[in-house]
């Protein structure tokens, strides 16, 4: 636990600071301090479009007066700055009203045990590997068919950081995470005019991305059956998602159940806990232990222990996501999903957050459909938490008697979020996680199109 | 203002030599364009819930952000630290992207102009207001609300104010700072009735300070806003599905001309022809009575700036002249390689990112119509008087923006108010489809926040009432 990652030795910092905020008054005080440092490439048309390097830190301190507190957070480390930073957050805190449910997790909650969990790689890539896997990304795009005229650019992406936090009631953990991506945005032109499309491999392990050659494929496979793509007229019909959009369905159901929308009443899924909200065939989970994933972490923003909860089971909504704060004004205790930006109070959110898949191939489910919407691409925020209420802009494919007859778009797929998770009607085979959020494959029975 | 840039320098504890040096460095013989922009910025936020200010947050952050542009390569560094080793860190890795050697020549920095103008005076502690001036402003709001109607059953409110001092010196041998102030008071109702929950928001701001929000006590019209949109959407019905007229009420509905046509004629996409715009310069995209600019020289709005990051003043570009299309958005880079005016809007959401042609205030000119006649024209339809937020998709046109706020038309009559729905439509299309403009331009509160490559950054929109003759209407009353 002592181990220190990295050059520098944050954790004496962290708790010389805990130190100066009990000095100057403060009840109890937690302290999170991150850095990293970042090579981004983008490359256009076969050359170097932009090239960012960049190293940087930031801590934040959250200091309680009683029940007051407040949080700050700042990229100057300097020994006088500190001593002002530590002095301003104090009398920031002793400005505000006392929050009776607001403080610290209590001790024996902190999680004790620091399990290698793959999500450090400490690769390092060098500028020029960088730029050579972008170039051949974008390339492979353009090979792949004589209709990719132009492109928006690829580009290739690797970070590493790690986070220190500690409190004082005696809590120091700390971790550190990489992420390498790879990703290209080719654009396909006709008679008719341009569409652009996307693709991208993301992960923690530089040897697990997804080849350039595959990525670069798949974007432009992605963006050239869009070409030609019209308005449907209004109706209602079913809607099948694919697994990217899917997945936006998932991270609605995120902000639902996240406590402080709960608490709030700024949530569709209020007093749901226990109800049915989806069909048996649906569950859903949230794992914060899943060794290399994108939302894995050893403790949460709090300090607590992550773990693997199911969320939805057979259907039956069966645990919120909670912090400490959020949990205590439902009355339930913390589920170890305090998530955290430096210098802010923590809030809550998933981790691994999917839905087991189901049985049905993707193309058994397009085959099942006779007339109905398969949806590729949602913009918009047209999304009411409150609730539920779901209106966004889309495009993808109509389908008829089971096999995509032609691209649509300037059309929009409306319903209630409550509605659509009850109608879920299939899950597909297809589950790869691509982010902290992933879903296969689903089929609604019917939402309502408007076009033409 | 040289006061400023005098003080912006101390502020940083660089020296005018160490800036030189380390332009010097970054600006080697095949380098066209390298600037440094040192950033300060301190943000706080108090925010209330439940009747009780809870939250207060103070961020502080510092750095420098080095650029160097070849032909249409950038390359960018940035760091938290200040210092020469740093600097000149930066600097090499901003250089990456020129072939060619190291240099140790300065760069002499001797254009050091004075502001022109400043749109924006204030003074810092009007700016960032003592933290008990902030709760009793949030208290207030929270009452006012729940008298409004008991069915309130929660309010959230936060006061946002930003202060950031930021310097740029360039290759050309500019140097120029300014200090923009941003504030921003926000709030949320919730209102409840036999199960039914829903939720209204009213917000605005600037580059202004507390009086702003004092002024005839604003504050509690933002409360009283808020809380009407919420108990209206109680009773709000099923949005239509489909093709219908729509009339955009004045103010935020700007957001239309924001997404459908304001993203398409950033120079960046243009130069690269991935706009649905590439080459309709000169042509038709919009009917004769729209007129359309984007405008970053009005005082104290939220997407006003003095200079852009680049140093460049801010302007008034006509968009779109009476249905034609007249010009791009543009920064340094993308003018040069386009061959074509520098506009002033070249922004950056902060030292950590690099600068891309943005948006400052969009709006359309006002028309000649009475806003009346606009509604009493429409027989079935929609009227949208407020909005959440809007995408588009640059290369295909097709953007969506999502009402708030919104009532049916019925023969000529505003009747029943209707659930928020998506209106979706097509850039370089939908604007011919505006068939009259109302006298009653209005900018908004100034609440609008535009993201882009992930930054986001503060701008305005104005619209006057408009009729669309046909857009889609995302509903789900088929």
């Amino acid at each position: 636990m002592t181990r220190v990652i990295g050059e520098q030795d944050y954790s004496s910092l962290a708790q010389d600071l805990l130190a100066r905020a009990s000095k100057q008054g403060a009840t109890v005080a937690d302290v999170m301090v991150a850095d990293g440092e970042t090579l981004s490439v983008q490359v256009r048309m076969g050359a170097v479009d932009r090239l960012t390097k960049a190293r940087e830190k930031r801590l934040g301190l959250r200091v309680f007066f009683g029940q007051r507190s407040a949080s700050a957070s700042t990229s100057d480390f300097s020994r006088d700055s500190l001593e002002r930073f530590v002095g301003e957050t104090c009398t920031l805190a002793q400005a505000v009203v006392e929050d009776p449910v607001s403080g610290l997790p209590d001790p024996g909650q902190y999680a004790t045990e620091f399990p290698d969990l793959n999500i450090h790689d400490p690769t390092k890539l060098q500028t020029d590997q960088q730029i050579d896997l972008a170039l051949r990304t974008e390339r492979a795009a353009f090979a792949a068919d004589s209709r990719i005229t132009n492109s928006e650019g690829a580009e290739c992406d690797s970070s590493s950081g790690r986070i220190i936090l500690a409190n004082s009631h005696g809590f120091l953990g700390q971790y550190a995470n990489s992420s390498f991506s790879l990703s290209v945005s080719p654009i396909a032109s006709d008679a008719a005019g341009m569409q652009r499309d996307y693709w991208y491999g993301v992960d923690r392990s530089f040897a697990k991305l997804e080849s350039p050659e595959a990525i670069g494929k798949e974007a432009t496979r992605r963006t050239v059956r869009k070409l030609g793509a019209r308005k449907v007229p209004t109706c209602c019909a079913p809607v099948v998602f694919d697994p990217e959009v899917a997945g936006s369905l998932l991270s609605h159901l995120c902000s639902a159940l996240s406590g402080y929308a709960l608490y709030k009443g700024a949530s569709f899924l209020i007093g749901q806990l226990g109800a049915q909200i989806a069909p048996e065939f649906v569950t859903i989970y949230d794992d914060g232990r899943m060794p290399g994933g994108l939302g894995t972490r050893p403790f949460d923003g709090e300090g607590l222990p992550t773990r693997k909860q199911a969320v939805v089971q057979r259907g039956r909504l069966t645990s919120y996501l909670l912090d400490t704060y959020s949990g205590k004004k439902l009355g339930l205790p913390s589920t170890g999903n305090a998530s955290r930006s430096i210098g802010e109070s923590p809030s809550a959110g998933p981790t691994n957050f999917y839905m087991v898949p189901g049985t049905t191939s993707p193309e058994d489910i397009l085959t099942s459909v006779k007339q109905g919407l398969y949806v590729t691409d949602l913009i918009g925020f047209g999304i009411n938490m409150v609730t539920g209420d779901y209106s966004r802009g889309a495009s993808g494919f109509w389908i008829e008697n089971g096999e995509l007859a032609y691209p649509v778009e300037e059309i929009t797929i409306a319903g209630n979020l409550k509605q659509m998770y009850a109608n879920i009607e299939t899950i597909g085979t297809d589950l790869v996680f691509r982010g902290r959020v992933a879903c296969p494959t689903v089929k609604l029975a019917e939402m309502t199109i408007a076009g033409q | 203002m040289a006061k400023d840039e005098a003080g912006a320098l101390a502020r940083f504890g660089v020296t005018d030599r160490e800036i030189e040096q380390a332009l010097g460095r970054v600006k080697v013989s095949t380098v066209d364009y390298a600037d440094l922009y040192f950033e300060y910025c301190q943000s706080e936020s108090v925010s209330m819930e439940e009747g009780i200010v809870k939250r207060a947050t103070k961020s502080i952050g510092q750095g420098v952000g080095v650029r160097a542009t070849v032909g249409e390569k950038t390359g960018f560094a940035y760091s938290d630290e200040l210092t020469p080793k740093d600097l000149n860190i930066a600097a090499e890795a901003a250089r990456y992207i020129a072939d060619s050697g190291q240099s140790t020549a300065l760069v002499p920095v001797t254009h050091r102009p004075a502001l022109a103008r400043n749109l924006y005076p204030h003074d810092r502690t009007n700016i960032e207001v003592a933290t008990h001036d902030r709760v009793t402003l949030l208290n207030a709001i929270d009452a006012e609300a729940r008298r409004y109607d008991p069915r309130i059953k929660n309010v959230m409110a936060a006061y946002n104010t930003e202060y950031k001092i930021m310097l740029v010196a360039t290759s050309e041998g500019l140097m120029v700072g300014d200090i923009q102030p941003l504030s921003r008071l926000q709030v949320t109702c919730i209102a409840e009735e036999n199960g039914n929950r829903q939720v209204g928001t009213f917000g605005g701001g600037g580059r202004i300070g507390l009086e702003y929000f004092q002024q005839d006590q604003r504050y509690l019209q933002f409360a009283k806003e808020a809380a009407r949109e919420a108990i209206l959407n109680l009773s709000a019905v099923d949005a239509p599905a489909g093709v219908m007229p729509v009339v955009l009420g004045g103010g935020w509905p700007g957001i239309l001309l924001h997404e459908a046509i304001g993203h398409g004629l950033e120079a960046d996409f243009n130069r690269k022809k991935t706009s649905a715009f590439s080459n309709l310069l000169g042509k038709k995209v919009a009917s004769e009575v729209c007129t359309i600019v984007d405008d970053g020289t009005l005082p104290f709005r939220r997407g006003s700036l003095n200079v852009d990051d680049e140093g460049t003043p801010t302007s008034r570009t006509v968009l779109i002249e009476r249905g034609i299309l007249r010009g791009y958005i543009t920064d340094k880079l993308n003018a040069r390689l386009m061959g074509i005016p520098v506009t002033g809007n070249g922004r950056r959401e902060s030292y950590q990112s690099v600068v891309l042609p943005r948006m400052t205030n969009t709006f359309m000119l006002a028309g000649e119509s009475d806003p009346q006649d606009i509604i009493k024209s429409v027989k079935k339809g929609l009227y949208a008087v407020s909005f959440g937020g809007g995408q588009v998709d640059i290369t295909n046109g097709k953007f969506v923006f999502s009402a708030s706020e919104a009532y049916l038309i019925e023969d000529g009559q505003i009747t029943k108010p209707v659930k928020g729905a998506t209106l979706i439509g097509s850039g370089p299309e939908i604007l011919k489809q505006v068939s009259m403009v109302g006298h009653d331009l209005k900018l908004d509160e100034g609440i609008g926040t535009c993201g882009k490559e992930g930054q986001s950054v503060p701008v305005g929109v104005g619209l006057p009432t408009i009729r669309i003759d046909e857009i889609t209407v995302g509903g789900t009353k088929a």
